[in-house]
């Protein structure tokens, strides 16, 4: 008796629990929802329905959308942003995977001391060195161009990858160098062909971090970036909305999603890896 | 023999942290001594520094109000978002580690907010979602409620970046999850065969384990939330209406980018990394009272 009670009770707790984060999930997920029919609805039906289904399926919106920046269209946006981020990402993978393995298997002089001078800038807020890293910078005559996003990238400065790859590193056991170094390998064929090939899920969590960060950097890209020539995604679609006094909103949440489109895509495609990459780092969001 | 080549080997290492320290010199160590040095300075884009002492912090207390209001919005801003994002992703994760049926599916759906949360894109769907004539206020109109400006409402506005905040607690969430999945099973038995019921199960033996996760998720979201920049730039149009919404890191990137005040900017970043520091060490200081740790200590 006392036990069926309680069964019940738990199914019905269950049952609320379903209720509870399926309603919440519709709740999450509704700006996205209504950004994606709204890009597709006519102007006036954009804000005065909650159909999903727009009454007949503008198109033409992602096409004006397209087009909204001109002389320019997103293509040259996306080819910018792109020029932007593969070689941050190269130099961002390249540098913190060497440098964590520095860290991770080294025996040198003052290691631990740097070691906590790295960790430490993880806290370093970037906003104190924005305004001396500009003058840098302007100094070296690279405003307007993609090298303060990619050179520092090669630099290795993004402790938290540098982090991240350290934990996954020490999980990976010595042995398998040791007996790879008895085989004459150097450091670099012993981190190419026996730490790399391991390291694959955290690399991947990697990329996508980066991509994302990258993408969404609106600061640092309306500091270093003025010519709209040189405009990525998220500075044009930043432009397109404070241009006008009317704002053809269809055709603005068509490019809206456009933009997100890609960072929502990675995710997908790298989920696999990267389920386990942010639950063992605790990555931040 | 070995033990030499191991030893050579293993020093020649520090070759491969070289990238890293000509970045941490030239990009970290560098900008920060040399942002301390401008913020004891007045100078434009095109001169060079002049010192003034502390000229630019005294301007700061006593003449400069955009100052106080900008620390004011900043401080509520993190103290209602962080808790509130926090403590959200915590309830749901609990709920979703009752073994659910869709678990992941659910996961997925609540993450997606947190990796896209600080894009222009979805700083778009904010205003459409909460301009005068946009949707929410037409859903609330389907219930006969009239709805405010509220992105216009000097009382409304900053709530709706705090909701934006709140939106992405999935990254957090994920982490509680991880760290809620590393209680054992067999301690949550044991504890329901000593009369515990879920509730309590939860506060006294799985919340105390997974308190060093919520510790370092308290500090890191405190850091980012300090410096939340776009969501007030974009969707509020800097800070608007009437500086509702000026955020601390508006006010130097006007003061350093719009008025060229270089040295003025310097010294309210450095106010930021100070404040910062003390938020971090209060709850470093309060981490006796709530935070446990396991006798091996591997957290945290």
């Amino acid at each position: 008796m006392e036990s069926k009670h309680a069964r019940t009770r738990k199914r019905i707790l269950r049952a609320f629990y379903y209720l509870l984060i399926s309603l919440l999930g519709v709740v999450m997920l509704f700006p996205l929802v209504w950004m994606a029919s709204a890009s597709l609805k006519p102007s006036n039906e954009v804000f005065n329905s909650l159909s999903l289904i727009p009454s007949q399926v503008m198109w033409e919106n992602y096409v004006k959308g397209w087009q909204s920046v001109k002389p320019n269209t997103y293509t040259l946006f996306y080819k910018n942003t792109f020029l932007l981020i593969v070689p941050v990402i190269i130099g961002t993978v390249i540098s913190s995977c060497l440098t964590a393995y520095g860290f991770a298997r080294g025996r040198f002089r003052l290691k631990n001391l740097l070691f906590i001078l790295m960790l430490s800038t993880m806290m370093l807020p970037d906003t104190t060195t924005l305004i001396p890293k500009y003058l840098i910078f302007v100094k070296l005559g690279w405003i307007n161009t993609y090298l303060p996003f990619i050179v520092p990238a090669f630099l290795a400065t993004s402790s938290f990858f540098i982090f991240m790859m350290v934990q996954f590193m020490r999980g990976i056991p010595r042995e398998l160098d040791e007996s790879a170094k008895i085989d004459g390998c150097g450091p670099f064929r012993i981190l190419w062909q026996i730490i790399m090939p391991m390291c694959i899920p955290s690399v991947v969590t990697m990329v996508v971090f980066c991509f994302i960060w990258t993408w969404d950097d609106f600061m640092n890209q309306l500091i270093y970036i003025s010519e709209v020539s040189k405009f990525t995604v998220t500075l044009a679609l930043r432009l397109v909305l404070d241009a006008h006094a009317t704002i053809d909103w269809g055709s603005l949440l068509a490019m809206s999603l456009v933009s997100i489109l890609p960072s929502i895509l990675l995710y997908f495609v790298s989920q696999r890896y990267f389920d386990d990459g942010i639950a063992t780092t605790g990555i931040k969001g | 023999m070995r033990k030499i080549r191991k030893t050579r080997l293993e020093s020649t290492l520090f070759v491969f942290i070289l990238p890293w320290l000509i970045g941490f010199l030239g990009f970290r160590l560098y900008p920060l001594i040399s942002s301390f040095y401008y913020s004891f300075t007045k100078f434009g884009i095109l001169d060079t520094p002049t010192f003034i002492g502390l000229g630019n912090y005294i301007e700061m207390f006593t003449d400069d109000p955009l100052f106080f209001k900008s620390v004011s919005v900043t401080l509520i801003y993190v103290i209602v978002s962080v808790p509130l994002k926090l403590g959200f992703a915590l309830f749901v994760a609990v709920i979703l580690n009752n073994k659910l049926k869709f678990a992941p599916l659910y996961r997925t759906v609540y993450y997606i907010p947190s990796l896209l949360g600080s894009s222009v894109g979805i700083a778009v769907v904010w205003r459409g979602l909460f301009r005068k004539t946009g949707i929410i206020n037409y859903i609330l109109s389907l219930f006969g409620i009239e709805g405010l400006e509220w992105l216009g409402d000097q009382r409304t506005a900053l709530g709706m970046l705090i909701l934006l905040s709140v939106w992405q607690f999935g990254s957090s969430m994920i982490i509680f999850l991880a760290g809620l999945n590393q209680v054992p099973a067999s301690v949550r038995e044991s504890a329901a065969i000593d009369g515990a019921n879920t509730v309590q199960t939860f506060f006294h033996v799985s919340l105390p384990m997974i308190t060093p996760v919520i510790f370092f998720n308290l500090i890191m979201q405190c850091i980012n939330a300090f410096q939340t920049f776009s969501s007030a730039y974009i969707i509020t149009k800097n800070g608007g209406p009437a500086n509702a919404t000026y955020l601390y890191v508006l006010h130097i990137y006007n003061s350093g980018f719009s008025k060229y005040r270089l040295g003025y900017a310097s010294a309210l970043s450095w106010i930021l990394m100070a404040v910062i520091l003390v938020f971090t060490l209060i709850v470093f200081k309060t981490q006796d009272n709530w935070v446990h740790y396991e006798s091996g200590g591997k957290e945290g």
